[in-house]
């Protein structure tokens, strides 16, 4: 559905991260496939982010490759973010829209109805004329999520985005998730929510001291998790 | 001599609408304010350039603009004097004593203050939204504008502040204009001028109209702001 090819799998190999004299990411190795719902887990500081910016491209790794099927050599237009806190500019809920656009390049004839008709896939049409730093955190964070799928991505990242959420806001980015997903979309998202994971993965990746110690479908992951560490973490007492 | 009386004469001054003092007026007006235009369209971009670009030199650029906020407008009138004089570099454009020179003098003494203060507020948003626009595909260069425009209110206020320092100078203007009556006679130069010779009725008309137009400028920039702000979050 996204015409042209997959950029998945995604394989990340030997992958290392250091910044400060302090190594944060250590050997990950894994691969994304294209379909699944992918869920980054573990306790703070684990490296959750940092994996999912460093597959995103804003981070340079200092070990390690990361590598689109391919190297196809537009594959960066190909994914999108959703962040923790997502940064709307000081213009219309439409104009952020039409903005993104512009940056990933569509024609300027093309852009109001693309933006027009991701706002009205996710029932936001109301808000198009609202300013968007003056909507609600959860109405703010359905915008991101509209503003990536306007850009039509094959992977969508996504890092806690509903970390700062009440319950209702978190349901219906849940569902916003899900109808991505359900479009084709490769989904991968940290959470530490384990609730969240439980709804969300098709697969989990466990992360913890900046080493992957497991990469499981999601069913095996919370059934019989194949770590100690993983089993604490579950049961909630595994925090660090 | 007429001292007691000088308060009411200003006031007098004002409300007869006297044409000396309605040409000082417009034409401080018309200079200061193309003196800002003129700065904006410069020092705008160029401070948001230096926010986010990368290269040798940046942190003495940055450096020299901050310092250069303090210039002398005496100085700054002697440069530009030196520079326009009839054997300068720039004699054969014949600007010396016209208002065209005066532009030029407060240009000089605007551009670093809109530079400096646009870079330190461009600096901050980059700060802030660097992650989420590199993520939407945003170049450093492509970001200036999107910067320049999420931090127009803060803008304002650098604009603001060039204009202040513009219409309230004198030494400048007095250097590279000359003071001639009828032709580069601002209200600063003519304050100075009438003070010295005694007519302070009319030295004090031109300071109240002087301090009521900034106040007025300043008031609408605040409300305008306020809306505005309260309208785009």
């Amino acid at each position: 559905m996204h015409g042209t090819l997959s950029i998945l799998p995604l394989s990340v190999s030997g992958l290392g991260f250091s910044a400060g004299g302090k190594r944060l990411l250590h050997g990950l190795d894994f691969e994304l496939a294209a379909g699944n719902r992918t869920l980054i887990m573990g306790p703070n500081g684990a490296g959750k982010s940092l994996t999912l910016r460093l597959c995103h491209g804003l981070l340079q790794p200092t070990e390690g490759r990361i590598d689109w099927r391919g190297g196809l050599p537009d594959a960066d237009k190909r994914h999108a973010m959703v962040f923790q806190r997502p940064v709307l500019l000081r213009r219309t809920a439409l104009d952020n829209l039409t903005h993104a656009l512009a940056l990933a390049g569509l024609p300027r004839g093309e852009r109001e109805g693309r933006a027009r008709q991701a706002l009205s896939r996710f029932g936001l049409d109301a808000l198009a004329d609202r300013p968007a730093r003056v909507l609600s955190g959860g109405e703010q964070q359905r915008l991101a999520i509209a503003r990536a799928w306007a850009r039509n991505p094959q992977v969508l990242f996504l890092d806690e985005p509903t970390s700062a959420l009440d319950p209702a806001a978190t349901k219906s980015i849940e569902t916003m998730v899900a109808a991505c997903h359900a479009e084709g979309m490769k989904i991968v998202m940290t959470t530490h929510d384990l609730g969240q994971a439980r709804r969300l993965a098709d697969e989990v990746l466990f992360l913890h001291h900046g080493r992957l110690l497991e990469q499981t479908p999601a069913e095996e992951f919370f059934h019989k998790p194949r770590t100690p560490e993983a089993r604490a973490f579950i049961r909630g007492e595994l925090l660090w | 001599m007429n001292q007691p009386n000088a308060f009411s004469t200003a006031i007098e001054l004002i409300v007869s609408g006297n044409p000396a003092l309605g040409a000082i007026v417009m034409l401080s007006l018309q200079v200061t304010l193309s003196a800002v235009l003129i700065a904006s369209l410069i020092g705008l971009p160029a401070g948001a350039a230096l926010a986010l670009g990368r290269f040798r030199g940046r942190s003495a650029l940055i450096v020299i603009s901050n310092a250069l906020m303090g210039l002398p407008p005496v100085v700054a009138g002697l440069v530009v004097y030196l520079a326009l004089s009839r054997s300068g570099p720039l004699g054969f454009l014949g600007l010396l004593f016209t208002p065209g020179a005066m532009i030029v003098a407060q240009t000089i003494l605007i551009l670093p203050i809109v530079i400096s203060l646009t870079r330190q507020t461009v600096e901050d948003l980059w700060a802030e939204y660097a992650e989420q626009l590199r993520s939407l595909g945003s170049s450093r260069l492509r970001a200036i504008p999107t910067l320049l425009w999420d931090g127009r209110f803060s803008l304002i206020t650098a604009l603001l502040a060039g204009f202040g320092r513009a219409s309230a100078e004198v030494g400048a203007v007095l250097i590279v204009g000359g003071n001639i009556a009828g032709y580069t006679r601002t209200m600063t130069t003519a304050i100075a001028l009438e003070t010295s010779k005694g007519d302070l009725a009319l030295a004090l008309g031109l300071g109240i109209v002087l301090i009521a137009i900034t106040l007025l400028l300043n008031t609408g920039a605040f409300v305008a702001g306020r809306l505005a702000q309260r309208a785009a979050g």
